[in-house]
């Protein structure tokens, strides 16, 4: 384990909302071609962690290093631009925008030539395909029309089209936020073999998931968050689902950590 | 430190049938073949449509009413009516797209307007060169809305209507309350007369500011639909936070908008001494709310997100002929402005229909 560097590493986090503290000293490793699970009960301050890994929340205090080298992310498109591909839970598309658009959104392709260099045209035709492949390549047949806007799709299909985004585009990191809460029993089933798929690309994967038999299926380690900082990482095949609410809930301390939450 | 690929727990039996799912795309027969639904459709489909049908409407209606409106002469003097506004509301889409409101845009171009009569006409500077600084100041009015509105946070509504008495009281003490006659224009700066001329075809006079409007509405239309900067335009109306996630610099993108919307007013403020042939600083105290009328009777949503270029000037072009053809039917003035309300209302009356008839 020594011999390997995490990719993303975060150390003392701190973050406060006003009086209300989200982060109080949180740590974080993720390591390359792993999946990690995150998980801890509701207000443990997970969204926030992912937030300051995905650029969308700025930390008080703290580092985060990708690689080995510090970054201050000053906003999401800096952390897209290092290859950090993020699925949020209220999944930031927008709904008047086409499915096509709404993929590229902030990373358009333009047409070749001069109509792209002078006149800035995008390319539709290009990113349409490349939107659909996607889309078929998830198992989303649902969606009839690549032209439909977003706000005509259900939410599981709009959950669909943002993890598409987010396994399209990552080439570093992608963070996962509760990415099959709306889904159907199939396509929950495609995103988990997605997620299999984009690390046997070479890219380690963040889960946040409440649903413990799918972290428990495709994590290689669990990170558990308890009151706005890391209480510990355990091995899933080593743990039972149960210890593994018993120490986010505070029901049960894990080994080796004494400090009580 | 990564496992192998099979998974650690076995797939429970319920997923197990997934292997035999149906693949193809879905496809449903269609059972909407009635009229109503064959038009909502439409209309949903094409929205510019209906700012375009009530325009060919109300022209039948008023030609019907009033026999002198059929005809070039008559829609040609609704074209240089509309033409001041027309470039304002272009002006004004941009920014209602991002679910902003810009209540300045009048007082941008009067100041414009007397920037470019002063340099030119007092000061002599070269017409050209007065036209320059005056589309600058416009854009850099407009930046400075962008600014108070990207950085500080404020709501727009507030922001402009600060900056319209701002720019309304440095007009009034740039000008000393003076206008610029026409004589002295024509005199020393021709070239801001430019817009004025038209070309006669069989009645019909196409004024050159009138066609410029044409083709900034073209150019805008390419830009919002065609390029990238346009569709965050419309991303930051729909959900500025869903904007900022997926990796828009939202702030620099609202600046830009609201930038340009000061330098078109700019450049509408040559259009404007064009059309009236002098600069006061008192002229088009109504061309802000016409803007925000003739986008709304558009069909651009005030909410944001959603909207047309082309509808807007087809908005202003419904308010200029129904001006026209009311006093041409002799009605009095001030049943215009309460046609000009009534349209607002039914258009938005109408917009809200279509968008429920489509959840």
């Amino acid at each position: 384990m020594s011999a390997v560097k995490p990719i993303l590493q975060a150390k003392g986090l701190l973050k406060r909302y006003g009086t209300v503290v989200a982060m109080r000293g949180a740590d974080f490793e993720l390591y390359p071609g792993e999946i990690l699970g995150v998980i801890g009960d509701n207000g443990a301050g997970k969204s926030t962690l992912i937030k300051a890994l995905s650029g969308a929340v700025i930390p008080d205090h703290g580092t985060i290093e990708l690689d080995g080298r510090e970054v201050n992310f000053r906003g999401p498109e800096d952390a897209r631009n290092l290859g950090i591909e993020t699925v949020y839970q209220n999944l930031a598309l927008s709904p008047a925008l086409t499915i096509a658009d709404n993929m590229f959104l902030g990373r358009e392709w333009r047409k070749p030539g001069i109509l792209g260099s002078v006149f800035r045209q995008m390319d539709r035709p290009r990113m349409e395909k490349f939107a659909r492949d996607k889309l078929s390549e998830l198992g989303l047949t649902t969606i009839q029309n690549i032209h439909q806007a977003v706000e005509s799709l259900s939410g599981g299909q709009r959950q669909g089209v943002a993890v598409a985004r987010a396994a399209a585009f990552g080439s570093k990191v992608v963070i996962l936020d509760e990415p099959t809460a709306a889904l159907g029993v199939k396509e929950s089933r495609r995103v988990l073999e997605l997620i299999r798929d984009v690390r046997n690309r070479g890219i380690p994967i963040i889960l946040i998931s409440h649903n413990m038999p799918h972290v428990f299926e495709v994590c290689d380690r669990v990170h558990i968050h308890r009151l706005g900082r890391r209480l510990c990482v355990i091995d899933p095949k080593e743990h039972s689902m149960s210890d593994a609410v018993a120490y986010m809930t505070g029901a049960k301390l894990p080994e080796g950590v004494t400090e009580a939450a | 430190m990564s496992t192998q690929d099979t998974p650690t727990k076995v797939i429970s039996d319920y997923e197990a049938t997934l292997a035999k799912a149906d693949s193809t795309v879905a496809n449903f027969d269609r059972d909407d073949k009635s009229f109503i639904h064959i038009l909502r459709n439409f209309l949903r489909t094409y929205p510019t449509m209906i700012p375009a049908l009530v325009l060919v409407i109300s022209i039948a209606v008023f030609s019907i009413i009033a026999p002198r409106f059929f005809g070039m002469g008559a829609l040609s003097t609704v074209l240089k009516q509309v033409t001041v506004t027309g470039f304002i509301a272009l002006a004004q889409t941009l920014i209602i797209l991002t679910a902003g409101i810009d209540l300045s845009v009048g007082a941008i171009l009067v100041l414009s307007s007397l920037i470019m009569g002063n340099l030119a006409v007092m000061s002599g500077l070269p017409a050209l060169l007065a036209v320059g600084i005056g589309v600058f100041f416009g854009a850099l009015m407009g930046a400075l809305n962008g600014l108070l509105v990207a950085r500080i946070k404020l709501p727009p509504f507030i922001v402009t209507l600060g900056t319209l008495s701002i720019f309304s009281a440095l007009t009034l003490w740039y000008s000393k309350s003076e206008s610029i006659r026409n004589v002295d224009i024509e005199a020393k700066a021709p070239e801001l007369l430019w817009f004025g001329q038209s070309a006669n075809f069989g009645g019909a006079s196409l004024s050159l500011g009138g066609l410029t409007l044409f083709i900034l509405a073209a150019v805008l239309w390419y830009v919002l639909n065609h390029t990238a900067w346009g569709r965050h335009v419309h991303a930051i109306g729909d959900d500025p936070d869903a904007a900022m996630l997926s990796g828009i610099r939202v702030n620099s993108v609202l600046i830009s908008v609201y930038a340009v919307a000061g330098l078109i007013c700019g450049f509408a403020a040559w259009i404007a001494i064009g059309r009236v042939g002098s600069v006061s600083p008192i002229a088009f105290s109504t061309v802000n709310l016409a803007s925000i009328t003739a986008v709304v009777i558009g069909g651009t949503s005030l909410f944001g997100g959603r909207g047309s270029i082309i509808g807007s000037v087809l908005g202003a072009f419904i308010v200029g002929v129904f001006n026209t053809g009311l006093s041409l039917a002799g009605v009095d003035d001030y049943w215009q402005m309460f046609a000009a309300g009534t349209l607002v209302i039914i258009a938005v009356a109408l917009d809200q229909w279509l968008r429920r008839a489509s959840q």
